[in-house]
């Protein structure tokens, strides 16, 4: 051996003598090459990463995790959210199918880079969709839109813009929230509060105790609301009380920004779902809408989205893009073509839209009659309590009401799983899986004290 | 109270316009040229003989095989990602052999080609390793030094190339990394060095080692080019087998856009060489939380792509054959570019365009002949005098060698 590595030999024939087992002799360290094998360059055999801790699942998609597991056959998985057909199972809409055929079929097509912003077809009529063929931010070209990695990548660029560009480096966010809001914003490198949100009383909208905590906020800090079917609360303001979300929102001087997740899948229209970010936007201010067509398109995996900064000139609109870019260069350079292309050779064929809107529909009312199936079986079974919040809520989910016990019960005594805040996806619910849960939710509320 | 128009001054007056990506640039310039002579060797995506995009056989192969599969779904993949394209990923940067796999000491997780890849793995060693300083060669991809400081990293440089001789400045890199601090990050491209084209030979990446090592130094590599340099995959692969395989641990940053043509699906791998399993497992575990508030999960359809050549025996074969003409042609393109300039009797020494690797010519020309050129030949070159020879062509080879002629007799340095 190199003279040179003799320190590093002796301090591995040190920590070899520590590894052996009790019994075996110490004249056996030197050629216990079984433990240790040296090489005169490796570094020191102690990792520099000995200090970390296994991090904990993330709690939505632990829950998928912990159902896989499950050997039970009347397993229910009502935690992510992702459409489920009657058949219980994932659903790849007709129409990304034929888009996906009419791409790959496409040999004039290549794999050439997308622009760092994306594809400008996808991103022009990703900001149709939302805020109208007829919007005046877009006829007067005060709009930027960027192709992002779905709403998680929209809203962290988004993020990262703002705290590199707005003065107020401070965002408030309802309570609750979808679970990866927090990390997203506060690892974008803005500061996260909160503002009231959902009534456990009620089960409804704390209107009065949301405007209070917004007009008691510093002036032009970032609002993040949510654009329709509130995740996890399914709990939507009306168009009254957006309207009046809108005028304390802007005389604070404060900037919307929007998480636009369910555009067709709340109500089954997109207009009547874009109401709330089209509200703002008709009256001249700025904003932010990150879209996702993870559930509307079912292109979940492929990561489709779009970042829109709806400014007050297209002056402004133009220098925001190129500072746009800036962000998206160190993050990933520039977005994943094949899902993009899908969306926009949906949205740009008239039929392929009209087949999608319709399809669209089905999937928001398989949802709506899922609430409904629900509903009349805890009626039925006189489940205590009122459940009508499970046909008044909005969306893909059921904000239960259910305590953490609760929850815990049903996944251990019927194999049923959600997300430990009681939030349930209707979208994983059939007519034949229906009365199951509500057995579950039966046995829990009368079982158990409830919360 | 009826909602009027607001005309408050925009949140983002004070936004200044960005400059344009230097290498993206290029392009834009050249997209907006209307010469009929116009030469794009700026960005670095491969061309064929005919200077068109090239989708390998392979890969639409792959793609028609995914369309028909009924049975596949666009349900979120894992937030590491495609299980099937990790292991086989890690498999052909580390060898079916690596004791390092074998020791299930690898961490691979699916990311955003090579720049997320890199993206992530800077965040990480932001968040939970001891030095938070990253050295990198100069010069270096233009990207480099923007990824390590927006994720958190304190970014230094040390000495790689020599424009005297347009080769590696060896002396002077061992200098440089023997003067960091002990412990700190060290950028190192895994083949065809870019944009010079200058990698070390076997011996040096031993010395490299060594020194690495003695310092306790955390290696990075960016491996964009496995099988685009030499043509081969193993070849090209020696410098990450050779630190993977020492017992330490290292970052790999590994990239499908070039060697599978698959650039604009965004599909590469983050694997992170740990001391144990019991290490990697908890590295996982921690990577997983600095990706979900990035992009949640990644991307479904280039990984797919990718994993169904990497795992077919026969489209594998077919890949490699592709990947060693493609590798060929371009060097085919050096030695015809040198015979040009030698033929031309054009001054200087250019025998660095056939002893560089890989997908770009260090040229040594100068920002004014750089300009010169773009402006009376519309040939696009990045400012730094790289040349993509994999955007040259026989018939076009000529027309940058006279170029690149007159630009050196009559453009003094």
């Amino acid at each position: 051996m190199e003279s040179n590595s003799s320190a590093a030999s002796r301090r591995l024939q040190t920590l070899n003598t520590h590894l052996r087992p009790a019994s075996s002799s110490p004249s056996t360290a030197s050629s216990s090459s079984s433990v240790l094998s040296f090489l005169p360059t490796a570094a020191q055999q102690n990792s520099a990463f000995q200090h970390l801790q296994q991090a904990p699942d993330d709690p939505i998609l632990g829950v998928t995790i912990a159902y896989n597991k499950d050997q039970s056959p009347v397993k229910l998985n009502l935690g992510v959210g992702a459409y489920r057909t009657e058949e219980g199972k994932p659903y790849v809409l007709r129409v990304v199918r034929e888009a996906e055929e009419r791409l790959i079929s496409d040999r004039s097509r290549n794999k050439e880079y997308l622009p760092i912003t994306g594809i400008p077809t996808f991103n022009k009529l990703s900001a149709k969709l939302i805020l109208g063929e007829d919007s005046p931010a877009i006829r007067e070209r005060r709009v930027c839109t960027a192709q992002c990695l779905s709403g998680t990548g929209s809203l962290r660029v988004g993020a990262e813009f703002l705290a590199k560009h707005y003065s107020q480096k401070t965002i408030y966010i309802p309570t609750p929230t979808w679970g990866n809001h927090t990390k997203v914003f506060s690892l974008g490198g803005l500061q996260v509060k909160n503002y009231r949100y959902y009534d456990p009383r009620t089960r409804g909208l704390d209107f009065e105790g949301m405007l209070q905590d917004l007009r008691s906020a510093p002036s032009g800090v970032v609002v993040l609301l949510h654009a329709c079917a509130h995740n996890p609360t399914g709990v939507d303001p009306t168009p009254g009380q957006w309207e009046g979300i809108r005028q304390v929102i802007r005389s604070k001087n404060m900037l919307p920004f929007f998480d636009s997740a369910y555009q067709g899948f709340a109500s089954g229209s997109l207009d009547v779902d874009a109401h709330a970010v089209r509200l703002f936007v008709t009256d001249g201010g700025e904003c932010l809408v990150a879209q996702s067509f993870a559930k509307n398109m079912g292109l979940y995996g492929e990561r489709v989205g779009a970042l829109s900064l709806v400014c007050s000139s297209e002056s402004v609109a133009t220098r925001a893009d190129s500072q746009l870019k800036l962000v998206i260069r160190p993050m990933y350079s520039n977005p994943p073509i094949h899902g993009a292309s899908i969306v926009a050779t949906v949205l740009g064929d008239r039929n392929l839209y009209q087949e999608w809107t319709v399809e669209l529909k089905a999937m928001a009312d398989r949802i709506i009659r899922m609430r409904h199936l629900l509903y009349e079986a805890l009626r039925a079974r006189g489940t205590p309590g009122n459940w009508e919040h499970i046909i008044k809520q909005i969306g893909m989910f059921t904000f239960t009401g259910l305590s953490k016990e609760q929850v815990n019960f049903m996944t251990r005594e019927y194999h049923v799983y959600m997300t430990s805040d009681g939030r349930i996806s209707m979208a994983g619910l059939s007519s034949k899986t229906v009365p199951h849960l509500a057995d579950a939710i039966h046995a829990a509320v009368t079982k158990k004290a409830g919360q | 109270m009826e909602s009027e128009p607001i005309s408050s001054p925009s949140a983002f007056q004070h936004l200044m316009q960005a400059p344009e990506d230097p290498i993206i640039g290029v392009t834009t310039a050249f997209s907006k040229d209307p010469s009929p002579v116009k030469l794009n060797v700026g960005v670095g995506a491969y061309r064929c003989e005919e200077g068109k995009p090239y989708v390998p056989q392979v890969v639409r192969e792959a793609e028609l095989r995914l369309l028909n599969d009924l049975s596949r779904n666009k349900e979120y993949l894992p937030i590491t990602g495609n299980p099937q394209f990790t292991g086989l990923s890690a498999k052909l940067i580390f060898g079916e052999d690596s004791p390092a796999l074998n020791q299930k000491r690898v961490c691979t997780v699916q990311c955003l080609s090579g720049t997320g890849s890199i993206r992530v793995g800077a965040e990480f060693l932001a968040k939970h390793y001891a030095h938070k300083t990253v050295y990198i060669p100069i010069p270096t991809w233009g990207n480099h030094p923007t990824i390590f400081t927006v994720a958190g990293l304190e970014v230094k440089s040390y000495t790689y190339y020599d424009s005297n001789t347009r080769g590696l400045d060896y002396e002077g890199l061992l200098r440089d990394l023997n003067a960091a601090p002990s412990g700190v990050v060290v950028l190192l491209h895994a083949c065809a060095h870019n944009p010079t084209g200058v990698d070390p030979t076997a011996d040096q990446w031993k010395g490299i080692q060594k020194l690495i090592r003695g310092k306790n130094m955390l290696p990075f590599f960016d491996c964009a080019y496995q099988g685009f340099a030499s043509g081969n995959l193993i070849k090209d692969a020696f410098s990450v087998r050779l630190f993977a395989g020492d017992g330490g641990e290292c970052f790999v940053a590994q990239s499908y856009a070039k060697n599978m043509g698959l650039y604009g699906e965004r599909v590469g791998a983050l694997s992170m060489v740990c001391g144990s399993e019991s290490v990697a497992k908890r590295v996982e575990s921690q990577v997983k939380l600095i990706i979900r508030p990035l992009y949640s999960t990644p991307p479904i359809h280039g990984a797919a792509v990718a994993a169904t050549v990497l795992g077919d025996r026969e489209l594998f074969n077919e890949w490699k054959a592709d990947l060693q003409g493609m590798a060929d042609r371009i060097i085919h393109m050096r030695q015809l570019l040198h015979e040009a300039l030698k033929a031309r009797g054009t001054p200087g020494d250019w025998s660095h365009i056939i002893k560089q690797i890989g997908m770009f010519s260090f040229t040594g020309l100068t920002k004014e002949q750089v300009a010169f050129i773009t402006d009376k030949f519309h040939i696009y070159i990045t400012f730094d005098g790289r040349v993509s020879m994999a955007g040259l062509s026989v018939k076009t080879v000529p027309y940058l060698a006279e170029a690149i002629h007159i630009a050196v007799t009559t453009v003094l340095e």
